[in-house]
């Protein structure tokens, strides 16, 4: 008996039963293709949250005020008064695998232009802020060191701001806009970034001279962060340590206190999310492959029936001279043939789903070649696996039993 | 002529419990190369048990059983499948059809477990099978788009397109009226007179008369082996009055 005389007979004999096979290989189809679906939307989402975080600049490192102790009181971490300036220009001339550093920031306050308002952000920043936090300007020009030193109240505003100050359709640049009681002039736009992985709107901004901020808004010498970017992503630890060491010293800590600041990476940032989609992947996929499992069993249901069904059949292939094993080798086919037809419909249809999904959610898509292969072995296995029992079964019927079953 | 079957005190007992039931206790008979045999004997007789034996579906207790030279007895379960798939061809009661399968691939059935004969050949003997038992105008038709005398047809057939040393039938007339048993019996007849050897197991008398001998099984014993005042069955099938069934 050659095998594609085997192929020919387990062939026929699904094709007798066309609306029992396409439902039995239903569940293999459902299994597969959501394993697929959940597989690939998982990294699609990992994917795009990456991209997200290094469109911020994957070598970004974020130095923020941490708790401080005054005599025994904790202030708290947004309170604490720990970075200075002096720390900005410690960072950039003392650690070398820090490429730009700039002093930030931050108030809120409602903006207004004559009879608009908007309440944003204004965010202070040095010559290289730009730079690090990965904006750029469309029109305009950025404000200069001599801005810094004069105190300059100049700004360069985001989209959003424009699209709810400047409905009108007027140029910006040059036009004056009040924050609270101040008013600053709009030296620049900003390309627009759309939203973060966070969902915040980051055109929704305005940025200017940090001296400015401090000393105009704030009244304050202590700054809330400093951002630093390291030469390149490898070198981001590096950069951290040298930065904590140069901040320990400038801030006097003793060797056992701990740090008055906190220094974050988009390194980090990345891992966590990563930690949290991979999970949720993993999670995801299980589920699916339960339904894969409940398909397998439809796979077995069905062929153990078969067998019973089957059994003058059986009978008559081993009166004309099957052997034991040419029927079990048909058995085993055929559910391998159903588990392995039904699977690459799965993985059709989950290619299929998530490909339509990540379009509708704005994601990359992306096809897991190893989920792809393993849910093809997966499915072989399903077929062999559960088939090898009513397989097993239907060969070791006793042939005059079988032709006289009724 | 040959002796194509030889049997020799052959014995098939079966345990039921703590019982031993002797289904056949000690048969001898040969068949030669172009008999057309008859085999009788009333419900447990042993007839089936015989059949099943010289079918190769089933070992002898003890005792010796020869097909074509070679001694069954001692042989396992695939060589047994093997002498089944090349030396005997079988016709059913019930026909035993796939369902939704055509008559061509009914036929063609046997072959595909025969590594030698490739798909074409395949194809030609199905057809000429076919045409051997009158079916050339039915190669497409499904089992359900056949009569029973059809049916049968299809199954003896398939039983011929191995080109088996010996055509075992087993009641193969049981479920047809007279009129359509009379016309399968013609066609064995004509097979016979083709050179075909056959071995039919019947209960009925009047079925038996188309035959050349008969063997009569009691008890598992043989208690008539005698040549027959042979009939046939195509004068028999004439002289039947008009058919009441059709028109």
């Amino acid at each position: 008996m050659n095998f594609s005389n085997l192929i020919k007979i387990a062939y026929e004999a699904i094709m007798r039963n066309k609306t029992r096979s396409l439902l039995t290989m239903l569940g293999v189809i459902i299994g597969i293709s959501s394993v697929i679906a959940m597989v690939s939307l998982g990294q699609s989402s990992t994917q795009n949250i990456n991209q997200e975080i290094s469109s911020m600049g994957t070598n970004l490192i974020m130095v923020m005020r941490a708790n401080q102790r005054r005599g025994g009181v904790s202030m708290g971490n947004s309170n604490s008064q720990t970075l200075t300036i002096k720390d900005c220009e410690a960072i950039k001339k003392r650690c070398k695998n820090v490429d730009l550093v700039s002093p930030s920031v931050s108030t809120s306050g409602q903006l207004v232009r004559g009879n608009e308002n908007w309440p944003s952000t204004l965010q202070g920043g040095n010559t290289d802020f730009l730079k690090i936090r990965k904006y750029d300007i469309a029109r305009g020009t950025m404000f200069t060191e001599k801005d810094i030193k004069e105190y300059k109240k100049v700004c360069l505003v985001g989209e959003t701001i424009i699209e709810n100050l400047f409905a009108d359709g007027s140029d910006p640049i040059g036009q004056e806009i009040r924050i609270g009681s101040t008013p600053f002039k709009i030296i620049g736009v900003l390309e627009s970034k759309g939203e973060n992985q966070m969902g915040q709107d980051q055109d929704d901004i305005v940025i200017a001279p940090y001296s400015t901020i401090m000393k105009r808004l704030l009244a304050t010498q202590y700054i809330h962060m400093i951002y630093c970017s390291a030469l390149n992503e490898d070198l981001c630890d590096i950069a951290v340590e040298e930065i904590e060491a140069v901040l320990r010293t400038n801030h006097r800590l003793q060797d056992d206190a701990e740090n008055d600041f906190n220094v974050r990476t988009q390194k980090e940032m990345l891992t966590m999310m990563n930690s949290v989609t991979g999970f949720l992947t993993i999670l995801l996929a299980a589920i699916a492959s339960i339904s894969l499992f409940v398909g397998g069993i439809g796979i077995m249901n069905i062929m153990y029936v078969t067998v019973t069904e089957r059994t003058k059949e059986i009978g008559l292939r081993t009166a004309i001279g099957a052997r034991g094993k040419d029927i079990m080798y048909q058995f085993l086919l055929e559910s391998s043939m159903l588990s392995l037809v039904g699977g690459l419909i799965g993985i059709i249809f989950g290619l299929l789903i998530s490909y339509l999904a990540t379009k509708l959610l704005g994601w990359p898509f992306i096809i897991s070649t190893a989920s792809v292969f393993l849910s093809f072995i997966v499915c072989a296995a399903t077929g062999i696996f559960f088939g090898w029992y009513p397989a097993k079964k239907a060969a070791n019927l006793d042939p005059i039993t079988a032709l006289r079953y009724e | 002529m040959s002796v194509i079957i030889k049997i020799d005190n052959l014995k098939r007992y079966f345990q039921v419990g703590s019982e031993t039931v002797r289904a056949l206790k000690g048969v001898s008979f040969e068949i030669n190369q172009g008999e057309f045999v008859s085999i009788m004997g009333t419900s447990g007789s042993g007839k089936s048990t015989m059949l099943n034996i010289l079918g190769c579906l089933d070992k002898p207790t003890d005792g010796e059983y020869f097909i074509d030279g070679i001694a069954v007895s001692k042989l396992n379960k695939d060589e047994l499948a093997h002498v089944r798939n090349r030396k005997i061809g079988f016709v059913f009661q019930s026909y035993n059809l796939l369902p939704r399968t055509s008559a061509v691939e009914q036929v063609e059935l046997p072959l595909l477990y025969n590594k030698e004969i490739s798909s074409k050949e395949r194809r030609e003997r199905a057809f000429l099978a076919l045409e051997q038992v009158g079916l050339k105008d039915r190669m497409w038709h499904m089992p359900n788009q056949m009569s029973g005398g059809q049916q049968q047809r299809v199954a003896i057939a398939r039983a011929i397109v191995n080109d088996p040393v010996i055509l075992l039938a087993d009641e193969a007339t049981g479920n047809l009226d007279t009129r359509t048993s009379y016309e399968i019996m013609s066609l064995f007849q004509k097979l016979h007179s083709e050179g075909k050897s056959i071995v039919f197991v019947t209960h009925e008398p009047d079925i038996a008369v188309f035959t050349n001998r008969t063997i009569m099984l009691r008890d598992g014993r043989v208690v008539k082996d005698v040549p027959v005042d042979t009939q046939s069955a195509k004068e028999a099938l004439d002289a039947l009055p008009p058919s009441e069934d059709y028109n």
